[in-house]
């Protein structure tokens, strides 16, 4: 494994307790091993990223974090903390939108469910969600239901039910994969601004490298058959990062090339 | 006429007209061909007959007591089936105690248990809503333990990482989302229970519109028979219609239209 980028790695990662830790991971499901002596760690406030073949583990990996799964060997740890089980303090947005929202309720009330969950006093839902849906840019669209928006609105409404449980974590798996190229590029903004903004530390799964690097200030690249970590690349691009001039900097286009270079090799 | 003027005519062309043409042929057909026979009765003669129940009240009381033993059974054998359905759609342990039970059970013919109500409860409406909540009870449970079952996981997972007690996983996820299709096992519940009332009715029980019609045909009496036959057919399209018509005011718009 080879460490590629300009820029060192985040200062506060060494003293810091990580985020998110990988403890040699090895998962085997229904007799395949899927991943296998995977070693990591995400720093606390760290946006990082997974790129890899189809194949390699990357939601796999996400659902270890969450507590839906669980590693046939090693460890996975939160904060210092051996994951259990789900916990409120980690929140994953799914590709699928369109399975993830409750088609019986409005926008509003999928929203509520987070704060049902928590048992938030009922006077102070309705404020909250309402400053949930302007965060997203969904405001004045509380009363509609999820078969009444758009891809790109409804995976804002999923956003905002992550963020009403005020996660440490944020968990994307492919959040944008199934949106336009517009759509897509507007929400990768929203979403720095607001994992910047909330100060969690986010895992961005996607199997889009230019998306990658765009978000991430580290990249994690996997490979296949076994789920293996291949490189990690440190992403020193300045934020906040801009659609234009960050895609045209010099450095992003040489970190793509190193990623690409990498991706195809590996393939 | 121009092929475009015909074609825009057929369109136009309202539904009941198939119905009534059928009749109108009929009425022709038979009073030409002057044909006699116990079976048969005039479309003129059923109309008469059809009046003359609705003039006297009979048709709304024979009417009254199918559906009393209906809302009666439906409810019973429903819930109970609603009820177990859910419980084994959530529990995977009680479902597989229960399936053996359920397969051997659920092949008996609800008019096979005629003979046991009426050494139960007699003759009446008990005996036949009883027989009408065995019939229902079946489809019910079968239906909403799969309605429970069909709930979309991704929507469990998301429950759980929001951290829902399993309480409100049941009533804030699972429920709702398999309401559209339990609301579907109601409907399709309601017109077992219309057939099995009136069979009831027929075989055994001195009561409702199924005994309207065995009387009627008992007595040599077709046309009567026939205008109990018309009105069970208009009776059963009038409940559908209303509970599709329900469903969708229910779930057409939160729920995307799931049919």
């Amino acid at each position: 494994m080879n460490h590629v980028g300009s820029f060192p790695a985040r200062a506060n990662e060494a003293s810091a307790t990580p985020a998110i830790a990988f403890d040699d991971i090895r998962l085997e499901l229904g007799g395949k091993c899927i991943i296998d002596g995977l070693s990591f760690a995400v720093a606390p406030g760290e946006f990082a990223c997974i790129v890899g073949p189809s194949g390699c583990g990357k939601t796999t990996l996400l659902r270890l974090v969450t507590g839906l799964l669980s590693p046939s060997r090693g460890e996975v740890r939160r904060f210092g903390d051996a994951v259990q089980g789900p916990s409120r303090d980690v929140a994953i947005v799914f590709q699928d939108y369109g399975r993830a929202l409750l088609p019986w309720r409005t926008a509003a009330g999928n929203i509520a469910l987070a704060f049902e969950a928590m048992n938030t006093p009922r006077h102070e839902r309705a404020e909250r969600i309402a400053v949930l849906l302007d965060k997203v840019g969904l405001t004045g669209h509380g009363n509609k239901y999820p078969a009444q928006l758009s891809g790109g609105m409804q995976q804002r409404v999923q956003i905002a039910r992550c963020l009403a449980q005020q996660p440490r974590i944020l968990l994307m798996d492919e959040p944008f994969g199934a949106l336009d190229a517009l759509t897509r590029q507007d929400l990768q903004d929203e979403i720095a601004g607001l994992i910047r903004d909330s100060g969690a530390t986010a895992l961005f799964v996607t199997h889009d490298l230019d998306e990658a690097i765009y978000l991430g200030d580290r990249v994690f690249a996997l490979e296949a058959n076994p789920g293996r970590l291949a490189e990690i690349i440190d992403v020193g691009l300045a934020r906040p990062r801009n659609q234009l001039q960050t895609r045209e900097h010099p450095e992003f286009l040489r970190l793509r090339h190193v990623l690409f270079d990498h991706v195809q090799k590996t393939h | 006429m121009s092929r475009r003027r015909i074609e825009v005519l057929l369109h136009a062309l309202p539904a009941w007209l198939v119905p009534l043409c059928l009749l109108g042929s009929v009425e022709i057909a038979m009073r030409v061909s002057g044909i006699q026979s116990d079976g048969l009765a005039l479309p003129s003669q059923i109309a008469g007959a059809l009046v003359a129940a609705i003039a006297d009240g009979e048709i709304f009381l024979r009417t009254a007591e199918t559906i009393g033993a209906i809302s009666l059974g439906v409810p019973v054998g429903g819930m109970l089936g609603l009820l177990l359905g859910v419980w084994l759609g959530l529990s995977p342990r009680a479902a597989r105690l229960a399936s053996l039970s359920i397969e051997l059970f659920r092949p008996i013919p609800p008019v096979a248990v005629i003979p046991l109500m009426m050494l139960i409860y007699g003759l009446g409406i008990r005996m036949e809503a009883s027989i009408v909540a065995f019939a229902c009870f079946w489809p019910t449970l079968l239906l909403s333990r799969d309605a429970v079952l069909g709930v979309e996981p991704r929507l469990i997972e998301v429950a759980r990482m929001l951290g829902l007690s399993y309480r409100k996983q049941i009533t804030k996820i699972a429920l709702p989302a398999a309401l559209p299709r339990i609301f579907t096992a109601v409907r399709l519940t309601l017109g077992i229970a219309l057939i099995v009332a009136v069979t009831t009715e027929i075989a055994a029980n001195p009561f409702g519109l199924g005994y309207a019609i065995i009387s009627a045909g008992l007595s040599l009496r077709p046309e009567v028979m026939y205008a109990f036959l018309i009105w069970l057919a208009i009776l059963g399209w009038l409940l559908n219609a209303g509970l599709i018509a329900l469903h969708h005011r229910l779930f057409g718009q939160a729920y995307g239209d799931v049919a």
